[in-house]
C-alpha cells in the first residue's frame, strides 16, 4: 500500500497517513459512541495498521468532535439490540462484540509503533479503554475521564481494568471504579494516566510533535523497549469478557440500560 | 480565602463567559441547567472549567441534585 496517498473515510471515523504517522480521527455524533458500525470501521483501521506498520513510526488516535474523545460504548444500540433478541442470543451478541473490540484494542496495544491518544472532553468507559490501549495519552485541559459502568451493574468491558492496573495505582483504580466518578486532565497526569496536559484544543498538535520526536529513533529499538514496559495482560482481558457476560445476564443490567437510555437528566452518567 | 459570595460571583462570571450568556441574566438561585441551556456533555465541561478555575476536585456524586449556582458555590467553597 502506498502510504503517501492513503486516506480512508468511513461514516464514524477516518484515517490517513502523514509523514510516517497513521492518524485515526473519530467523528460520530454526539461523542463517538462505539456501536457496530464504529466497530467495523475500527477493524478496518486495525487491518490497515498491521499492513502499514513497516512504513510507519507512530499512530495518533484523536477525535474531531469538540464534545470529547469518546463517550464509550453505544448504550442505546446495546439496549435496543438486547430488547429485540431472545436473552441467550443477546448475550452471544454481546460476547461477539466484546471479542471483536478486544482484538482491535489488543492489536493497537501490541503494535510495534508508538501509539498516542490525543484526548479532549469526555473520555469515558470504552473511550478511556481505547486511550489506555495506546502508549501515551496526551490530554487537553477539557479532558474528563471516568469508568461509569458500575452504574449499569457492569464492569468495563473493553479491557479497562486490566489495562488501568498496568498503568496506575490500585487505590486510584478503586476510587475510579467503585464511585464511577469522573476526573480532569490535571488529576489524570498526577496519577500517571496522562503523560502530557496541554491547553484546550492543543492535544493533536502536541501528539504530532511527540510523534515527530519518536520518529527520530530507530524503530526496532523503540519496539524492543516497548516489550519491557507494556506487557499485555491477555489472561485478565479474557477473564474480563467472561465476567462482563455473566453480569450482563442479570435483570438489573437491563433496568440500568433502560434508565440510562430513557433519562433526560443532565447528569445521566450518574446512578 | 474567598467568601462564598466571592466564589458565587466568580462562578456566575465564568458561566456567563464560557456559555456566552449575559452575566446580568444569571441569578444565584436560578437552575443553571436551564439558565445556560446545557446538556449532559456541557455539564461535564462546566464541571471541568470550575475545577480548573478554582483548583479543586469536585466528585460528580457530590453535585448530584445540585442545580442552582448558590448551592454549587457552597460545594466549591467546602473544597477550597
Amino acid at each position: 500500500m502506498n502510504t503517501a496517498q492513503l486516506t480512508k473515510r468511513g461514516q464514524t471515523m477516518s484515517f490517513s497517513v502523514h509523514e510516517g504517522v497513521l492518524e485515526l480521527a473519530l467523528n460520530r455524533a454526539p461523542c463517538n459512541e462505539i456501536g457496530s458500525l464504529s466497530l467495523e470501521e475500527l477493524e478496518s483501521f486495525s487491518a490497515a495498521l498491521q499492513d502499514l506498520e513497516p512504513q510507519l513510526h507512530a499512530v495518533i488516535i484523536h477525535s474531531e468532535r469538540k464534545s470529547g474523545f469518546c463517550a464509550g460504548a453505544d448504550l442505546r444500540e446495546l439496549y435496543d439490540r438486547s430488547q429485540a433478541m431472545e436473552k441467550k442470543a443477546a448475550i452471544r451478541g454481546v460476547r461477539e462484540f466484546l471479542e471483536r473490540i478486544h482484538r482491535v484494542l489488543n492489536a493497537i496495544d501490541a503494535s510495534a509503533l508508538t501509539t498516542i491518544a490525543a484526548v479532549q472532553g469526555v473520555t469515558f468507559g470504552g473511550g478511556l479503554e481505547l486511550a489506555l490501549a495506546c502508549d501515551l495519552i496526551i490530554a487537553d485541559k477539557t479532558a474528563r475521564f471516568a469508568f461509569p459502568e458500575l452504574r449499569l451493574g457492569l464492569i468495563p468491558g473493553f479491557g479497562g481494568i486490566p489495562r488501568l492496573k498496568r498503568d496506575v495505582g490500585n487505590a486510584v483504580i478503586r476510587d475510579l471504579l467503585l464511585t464511577g466518578r469522573s476526573f480532569n486532565a490535571t488529576k489524570a497526569q498526577q496519577i500517571g494516566l496522562a503523560s502530557q496536559v496541554v491547553a484546550e484544543g492543543e492535544a493533536l498538535r502536541a501528539a504530532r510533535a511527540t510523534a515527530a520526536q519518536v520518529g527520530k529513533f530507530d524503530r526496532l529499538t523503540s519496539a524492543a523497549a516497548k516489550q519491557f514496559i507494556k506487557a499485555i495482560p491477555y489472561d485478565e482481558l479474557k477473564k474480563e469478557i467472561d465476567i462482563f457476560c455473566e453480569l450482563f445476564e442479570r435483570p438489573a443490567v437491563q433496568a440500568g440500560l433502560k434508565k440510562f437510555v430513557e433519562s433526560t437528566n443532565p447528569q445521566p452518567y450518574l446512578p | 480565602m474567598p467568601t462564598t459570595e466571592n466564589t458565587l460571583d466568580e462562578i456566575l462570571n465564568l458561566a456567563a463567559i464560557h456559555f456566552k450568556v449575559p452575566r446580568e441574566k444569571l441569578s444565584p438561585d436560578e437552575d443553571f441547567f436551564k439558565a445556560l441551556g446545557i446538556d449532559s456533555l456541557q455539564t461535564l465541561d462546566l464541571l471541568t472549567k470550575l475545577e480548573n478555575h478554582f483548583h479543586v476536585e469536585l466528585p460528580d456524586y457530590e453535585l448530584q441534585g445540585v442545580s442552582d449556582f448558590r448551592t454549587l458555590a457552597s460545594k466549591i467553597q467546602s473544597r477550597l
